[in-house]
């Protein structure tokens, strides 16, 4: 995994809770066998609607790196899809007051920072976004804040964990497989409980 | 020294390194493998020229993406019939068992786990998929996860995990009669919300979960996701223990007595401490039916579509707003007068030989309704023959279902079973989101007895009048 570096991008908003991972990437896209490739399946339903008005449809937001959603973001399936889908297409960053917990660890293990705000702060980037045309965002990992070029700035929380992971980049296969003295000793002093 | 929850107690048992300040390595018990979430994962191993650590500790099967129709014949879509040579491909390279098409113990993957006797008390178990949950049930700590912790289980059988916080739902009384488990579950969604469970793990506890089968814990566990929690689990009784007795992969005799007395030890402690406790009372759920476009947007058969104006939220006014527009419902439209084209009987959630007896019993007789067409998927080939073997096919064909092949089926759609844009369906399945069962196909969640009737009253009814 590429270590997650500081950056300053376009944010496109999608106003609505509870968005699910079928949403995210329907089902016709999880037949794929790579990772790769899959924007062209991100919110497919809602911008294959004929004269749709999804936000990624309209030019201004075609170039975001950050979105911005209401509560819930990420909910439902546990397809890891979703989040190369919003990688792929170029998203770095999800902005929301809450996540669903598999949606987050999946974002985790990709390079895509979940940003936790409070309703109150997220209300605020909708109403940027409305004002300004081409409303940008900075998000600083190692200081944890959020801020724009108008003097707005807000402080976020993330584990300890999770953000080394992401700023040095940790493959977690090769971090576990140090363990592997435990893991052996675990293995010996817990055998297998079914039967063959 | 405080007591432990039921969720402590496996979670301790399965710590293999913990250090200050960062998740603990928990160790893995079973690990289940569908064919969608795993290529990637088997791709990243080859890659990495690494093995699967322990393949007597993985099984796999195909579920999602099959065919429900005839087995005999090709599958005709490219990318499915890939991802599922993949699969055995990836399966004879890496030594990890596989329930093929064709195979007799082939089925959902969360219907084969328990049935197999593979998800045990006590134990840790993951699959790459959400409704791994359903296996909490057995008494297991069993959530989903994605492609990515697929491979790190894989690889090294472990995964890091914060530990999340526990919850406990009481469920106290006698439920009533044509309400099943279903509405149990569809109706604690709707009051603890869609989200009311991330972060935590829930204990059902109380009376009423004592008293229900196994197969309706596991549809109560299998839905538990859908309340945001990743993992939802009862303890195991004497019920799970006789459950388990006589399964495939249950030791016999006194290797059975000794594991029994291991598994009874999974239970939380009088004085264990939860960070979260609520209590409902059986008599207070009724037969539930959803509206909108997630499990949480849900009310009682006998209520009406709600009004957007009725929620004070504005966020989630429009996103009520949102919901009937995608179901074309009109606030105030009585829940009983929505008109279906399909229903589909099946999923994880509700297609075990006791979902589809239930389900039967309310068509015997009858027949479908011309305007709607109707499916039956048995959640195994085991399932299918036993029920088969009761005559619940005939019952089933001969009231005018489909009655099919095992697989995922219509709940996601992933095969050739889906809805066309605008129609409505009555489905057994966990997920009314907007798509779900085909872009554009509206999704209301039932139980099995509902559904039956709503097949042959072409609308919802309530199906305590029915059973009256």
């Amino acid at each position: 995994m590429e270590p997650f570096k500081n950056f300053t991008g376009l944010v496109a908003p999608l106003d609505r809770p509870n968005v699910d991972t079928d949403q995210i990437i329907p089902k016709q896209f999880l037949k794929a066998v790579v990772r790769t490739g899959l924007a062209a399946g991100l919110f497919y339903d809602w911008r294959k609607q004929p004269d749709s008005q999804f936000v990624l449809e309209q030019p201004r937001f075609r170039n975001s790196s950050i979105l911005v959603a209401r509560s819930n973001f990420g909910c439902g399936s546990s397809r890891e899809h979703a989040v190369w889908a919003l990688a792929d297409y170029g998203f770095r960053a999800v902005i929301a007051p809450s996540f669903a917990d598999i949606f987050r660890n999946n974002c985790l293990k990709n390079g895509v920072l979940t940003v936790i705000l409070k309703p109150g702060e997220i209300d605020a980037i909708f109403a940027a976004i409305k004002q300004h045309d081409n409303y940008q965002l900075t998000v600083d990992l190692p200081a944890q804040a959020v801020s724009d070029e108008f003097g707005w700035k807000v402080h976020f929380e993330i584990e300890p964990f999770p953000k080394k992971c992401l700023l040095e980049g940790l493959d977690d296969i090769a971090l576990t497989l140090a363990h592997e003295r435990e893991i052996a000793s675990y293995e010996k002093t817990h055998p297998v409980l079914y039967r063959f | 020294m405080a007591g432990q929850t039921l969720f402590e107690k496996i979670w301790n048992s399965h710590v293999v390194f913990e250090a200050a300040g960062q998740p603990a390595l928990l160790y893995v018990d079973l690990h289940l493998v569908h064919e969608v979430t795993s290529p990637q994962a088997f791709e990243g191993l080859m890659k990495a020229g690494r093995k699967v650590r322990c393949p007597d500790r993985t099984f796999a099967t195909m579920d999602h993406n099959v065919p429900t129709t005839d087995r005999s014949l090709p599958i005709t879509d490219p990318d499915s019939k890939l991802q599922i040579e993949m699969m055995r491909k990836n399966c004879a390279h890496f030594g990890v068992r596989l329930y093929d098409l064709g195979s007799r113990e082939q089925g959902i993957v969360h219907v084969i786990g328990p049935e197999l006797g593979l998800s045990q008390p006590g134990m840790t178990i993951v699959c790459g998929d959400s409704h791994t949950a359903t296996h909490g049930a057995m008494g297991a700590l069993a959530f989903g996860i994605g492609t990515s912790e697929v491979e790190h289980v894989l690889a090294t059988q472990c995964l890091w995990q914060a530990k999340p916080k526990s919850m406990e739902i009481r469920i106290e009384g006698e439920l009533g009669l044509g309400v099943s488990a279903k509405d149990l579950i569809l109706g604690i969604i709707g009051r603890i919300t869609t989200d009311g469970g991330t972060g935590y793990v829930i204990e059902y506890r109380g009376s009423t979960i004592e008293a229900l089968s196994m197969e309706e814990r596991m549809t109560v566990c299998n839905m538990t996701i859908e309340g945001g929690a990743r993992a939802g689990m009862v303890a195991a009784d004497q019920k799970t223990v006789d459950y388990l007795r006589g399964r495939q992969f249950v030791p016999t005799g006194r290797q059975l007595d000794a594991l029994a007395e291991h598994w009874l030890a999974f239970r939380s402690d009088p004085d264990a401490r939860f960070d979260r406790s609520l209590t409902f009372e059986a008599p207070s759920f009724a037969p539930q039916v959803t509206w909108g476009t997630n499990p949480g947007m849900v009310s009682d058969v006998k209520s009406k579509v709600p009004d957007p104006a009725s929620f004070n939220d504005p966020t989630q006014r429009r996103a009520v707003e949102l919901a009937l527009d995608y179901m074309a419902l009109r606030p105030g439209t009585p829940i009983e007068d929505i008109r279906l084209d399909r229903v589909f009987i099946g999923s994880c959630t509700n297609a075990r030989v006791s979902d589809l007896k239930a389900a039967a019993e309310m068509v015997q007789g009858r027949k479908v309704a011309p305007s709607v067409r109707a499916l039956v998927v048995p959640g195994s080939q085991l399932v299918k023959n036993e029920a088969e073997a009761l005559g619940l096919d005939k019952i089933f064909t001969e009231a005018g279902f489909e009655w099919r092949e095992a697989g995922c089926s219509m709940c996601l759609g992933m095969n050739p079973d889906i809805l066309r844009p605008g129609e409505r369906c009555a489905s057994t399945s966990n997920r009314n989101f907007e798509g779900r069962q085909g872009a554009g196909g509206r999704t209301h969640l039932v139980s099995p007895i509902m559904a039956a009737a709503a097949a042959v009253a072409g609308h919802f009814v309530d199906v305590r009048e029915w059973t009256k």
